[in-house]
C-alpha cells in the first residue's frame, strides 16, 4: 500500500513538473482568464443589480465570486478535456501503458492532478488576486467551508479527468473522437455552470445537468468557495461529487478492460 | 515446462483473413540471445504482441516466463523489459532522471535499490552527462540507450527489443550492442530482438529465428544460415584495365570467392564471399595480384534478402 502511494505521489509530483515547464502558457492564461473574469463579472453584477435582489441564491459579492473561482479554476480543472491519451490510442504507443505493472487510469490520474497542481498554484491564485482587487468578492464562511472547498477542487479535478479519459478511450473504437469531444465541451461548458451558475437556468436544464457528472467539475465547488452554499448543503454537494468519482472510475475502469480486450482481439 | 523463458507451440493469429502468425512453435532458455528476423509484414511485431500479452492468439499456446501473457499480464511486467525502437516510454518533459525514479516506483523497487540500479546503468551506458537533460532534448542515440535502461530497471529476466538500433549511427550502435551483450553476461538475462541489421544478429545473437509469412523458416545459428542460404558478402572491385588489353580478365579462380558478376568488360567485378570462411583482406589481396584496383565497395546481405532466399530454400 505504502508503494502504491509512493508510486502515485511521485506520478503527481512529474505531472507537476512537466506543466512547470510552460511558463509563458501559464502568463497567457492568468491575462485571459482575467479578461474574461472581468467581462463577466460585469454581466453577472448587472443581472443581479437589475433584478434588484439575489438571484437564484447569488447576490452581487457571491455572483462576483462565482464568477472569479470559475474563471481562477479553468487552468486547473479540466473541463475542457485533453487528447493525451486518444493520441496514445491513434499512434500505438498505449501498447508501452498496457505493459507497465499499474494501471493506466492511475499513472494518468496522477500525472493530472499534479498538472492541476501548478494550475491552482500558478494560475488561480494570482487570478483570483486580480479579481479581488477588481471586484468586491465573497469568502467561505469560514475554515470548515474553505476546507471543504479545497476538497472540492480536488474532486472536481478528478471527476473532470476521469468523464475525458474515458473519453478518450473511446479512440479504441472509434479512432477519431473530435467530434466527441467538441459535444463533451458544449454540453459539458452549459451543464457545469461554466457560462452562468446552474441556479439560472430553468428547473428542466438544472435537472438533466444533476443527473450528469458536470455540476460535480465546476458548479460543486464554486457555491462552495463562493459561500454560495454552506454547511449542510456544502457536504451534499461534496458527497455528490464523491458519488461521481465512483460512478466515473467504474465506468472508466470497464471501459479500460474492454478497450484491452478489443486490441487483444482485434489488433492495434 | 517454467524452465524455458519463452515456449510458444502451434501460435496462430489471424486478423479477419489473414493469418500473420501461421503455427509458430520455438522455445527460448534463460539466457540465450536470439534474434527474430523476418521482413517487414512477415509477422514479428505480432508475436511480440502474443509473448507480452498485448495480443491475444487466434490459438496455439504462449508462455513467458512461464506465465499465460494475458492471464498474468502484471506479475509478467515485472519480470520482462520491452524496448520499442519507435516508441517511448519516458516522461517526455522531464529530465531523464526523473524517468529511472517513476518507473523504479512503478515496478515497486526499494527506493535505495532503484538508485543504486539506476546509478549502475548511467555508468555503463554512459549517460552522467545527460541525466538532468529534459526527454524530447536527447539525441535519438542518447535516448536510445535512455530506453533501453528504463526497460531494464527492474531487473528483468527477458528484454525483448524491437529494432533497437534502427537510425542509430554506426557507433552508437556499436555501444548498444556492447552494453546488451555485457549485460547479458553478467546478469543472465534472455535477449530477444527484431532487427533489420544484420550487424546485431552477428554481433549478438548466438541463434536466428527467421519468420517469412507467419511461419518460422528457419531455427538455428547464424553460421548455419550462412550456409543455408550464403549470407555471402559481395566485394565489388573496380579495375584498371591492363595495357594493351581491352578490359580485365575475368578474376575466377580467386579462392574463397565466386564470380558473381562483370561489368564494363571486366573493370567492375562482383565477388561473392563468406566471411566465415575467410576474409575481406585475403580476398583483396588475390584481388591485388591480378590486377590494379582502383576503388571497392563491400554490400552486406540484407535481411529482406537472406529471408527471400531462406524461403525459396525451404520450398
Amino acid at each position: 500500500m505504502t508503494r502504491v502511494l509512493r508510486t502515485t505521489a511521485l506520478l503527481v509530483r512529474s505531472g507537476f513538473r512537466q506543466q512547470t515547464t510552460y511558463r509563458l502558457a501559464l502568463l497567457a492564461g492568468i491575462s485571459t482568464n482575467s479578461v474574461f473574469g472581468i467581462i463577466r463579472a460585469a454581466i453577472a453584477l448587472a443581472t443581479v443589480a437589475s433584478a434588484g435582489a439575489a438571484v437564484g441564491g447569488y447576490d452581487a459579492r457571491t455572483a462576483a465570486a462565482f464568477v472569479w473561482w470559475g474563471q481562477a479554476l479553468l487552468g486547473t480543472i479540466n473541463l475542457w478535456g485533453f487528447s493525451l491519451v486518444a493520441d496514445r490510442v491513434r499512434s500505438g504507443d498505449i501498447a508501452v501503458d498496457f505493459l507497465r505493472p499499474v494501471n493506466p487510469m492511475l499513472v494518468y490520474l496522477a500525472g493530472d492532478v499534479g498538472r492541476a497542481g501548478v494550475g491552482l498554484v500558478a494560475r488561480a491564485i494570482p487570478t483570483l488576486a486580480i479579481g479581488a482587487l477588481l471586484f468586491d468578492l465573497a469568502w467561505p464562511p469560514g475554515m470548515p467551508s474553505a476546507a471543504l472547498g479545497l476538497l472540492s477542487i480536488l474532486l472536481a479535478v478528478v471527476v473532470a479527468f476521469l468523464g475525458a479519459f474515458s473519453l478518450n478511450l473511446s479512440a479504441l473504437w472509434f479512432t477519431e473522437i473530435r467530434g466527441l469531444r467538441l459535444a463533451w465541451m458544449v454540453v459539458g461548458g452549459v451543464l457545469c455552470g461554466l457560462y452562468l451558475p446552474l441556479p439560472w437556468f430553468p428547473g428542466w436544464v438544472q435537472s438533466v445537468a444533476s443527473c450528469t457528472p458536470f455540476p460535480s467539475m465546476l458548479q460543486h465547488p464554486l457555491d462552495i468557495l463562493s459561500g454560495r452554499i454552506a454547511g449542510a448543503d456544502a457536504v451534499s454537494a461534496v458527497v455528490s461529487q464523491l458519488f461521481w468519482v465512483l460512478v466515473l472510475t467504474v465506468v472508466g475502469q470497464w471501459v479500460l478492460a474492454r478497450g484491452r480486450r478489443r486490441v487483444e482481439v482485434q489488433g492495434g | 515446462m517454467a524452465t524455458q523463458i519463452i515456449e510458444t507451440r502451434d501460435l496462430v493469429r489471424e486478423y479477419k483473413k489473414l493469418r500473420a502468425v501461421d503455427h509458430i512453435s520455438f522455445t527460448v532458455e534463460p539466457g540465450e540471445a536470439v534474434g527474430y528476423i523476418g521482413a517487414n509484414g512477415a509477422g514479428k511485431s505480432t508475436t511480440i504482441k502474443m509473448l507480452t500479452g498485448i495480443l491475444r492468439p487466434t490459438s496455439g499456446l504462449v508462455r513467458t516466463c512461464g506465465r499465460d501473457p494475458l492471464r498474468e499480464r502484471i506479475a509478467l511486467a515485472r519480470e520482462i523489459g520491452v524496448v520499442f525502437g519507435q516508441r517511448s516510454q519516458l516522461w517526455w518533459d522531464l529530465p531523464l532522471q526523473e524517468s529511472f525514479t517513476i518507473l523504479g516506483a512503478i515496478h515497486r523497487l526499494d527506493p535505495a535499490v532503484a538508485r543504486v540500479r539506476s546509478g549502475e546503468l548511467v555508468d555503463l551506458l554512459e549517460m552522467g552527462g545527460f541525466l538532468s537533460t529534459p526527454v524530447r532534448q536527447l539525441s535519438l542515440g542518447q535516448r536510445m540507450r535512455a530506453e533501453i535502461a528504463a526497460s531494464l530497471i527492474h531487473r528483468p529476466r527477458l528484454l525483448i527489443l524491437d529494432e533497437p538500433t534502427i537510425g542509430l549511427d554506426v557507433l552508437s550502435k556499436q555501444r548498444l550492442r556492447d552494453f546488451l551483450g555485457a549485460e547479458r553476461r553478467e546478469h543472465g538475462t534472455t535477449l530477444l530482438l527484431t532487427t533489420h541489421d544484420m550487424g546485431d544478429i552477428e554481433r549478438l545473437c548466438d541463434r536466428v529465428l527467421v519468420v517469412d509469412h507467419g511461419r518460422l523458416a528457419y531455427d538455428g545459428t547464424l553460421s548455419g544460415l550462412a550456409k543455408t542460404v550464403g549470407a555471402e558478402r559481395v566485394m565489388v572491385v573496380d579495375l584498371a584495365p591492363q595495357a594493351g588489353h581491352e578490359g580485365v580478365a575475368e578474376l575466377r579462380d580467386i579462392p574463397g570467392a565466386a564470380l558473381v558478376g562483370v561489368e564494363g568488360e571486366g573493370t567492375r567485378q562482383h565477388l561473392a564471399f563468406d566471411p566465415q570462411a575467410t576474409s575481406a583482406g585475403a580476398v583483396l589481396a588475390a584481388v591485388s595480384a591480378r590486377a590494379d584496383v582502383l576503388d571497392l565497395a563491400i554490400e552486406e546481405p540484407d535481411i529482406e534478402d537472406v529471408v527471400r532466399r531462406i524461403y525459396a530454400a525451404s520450398r
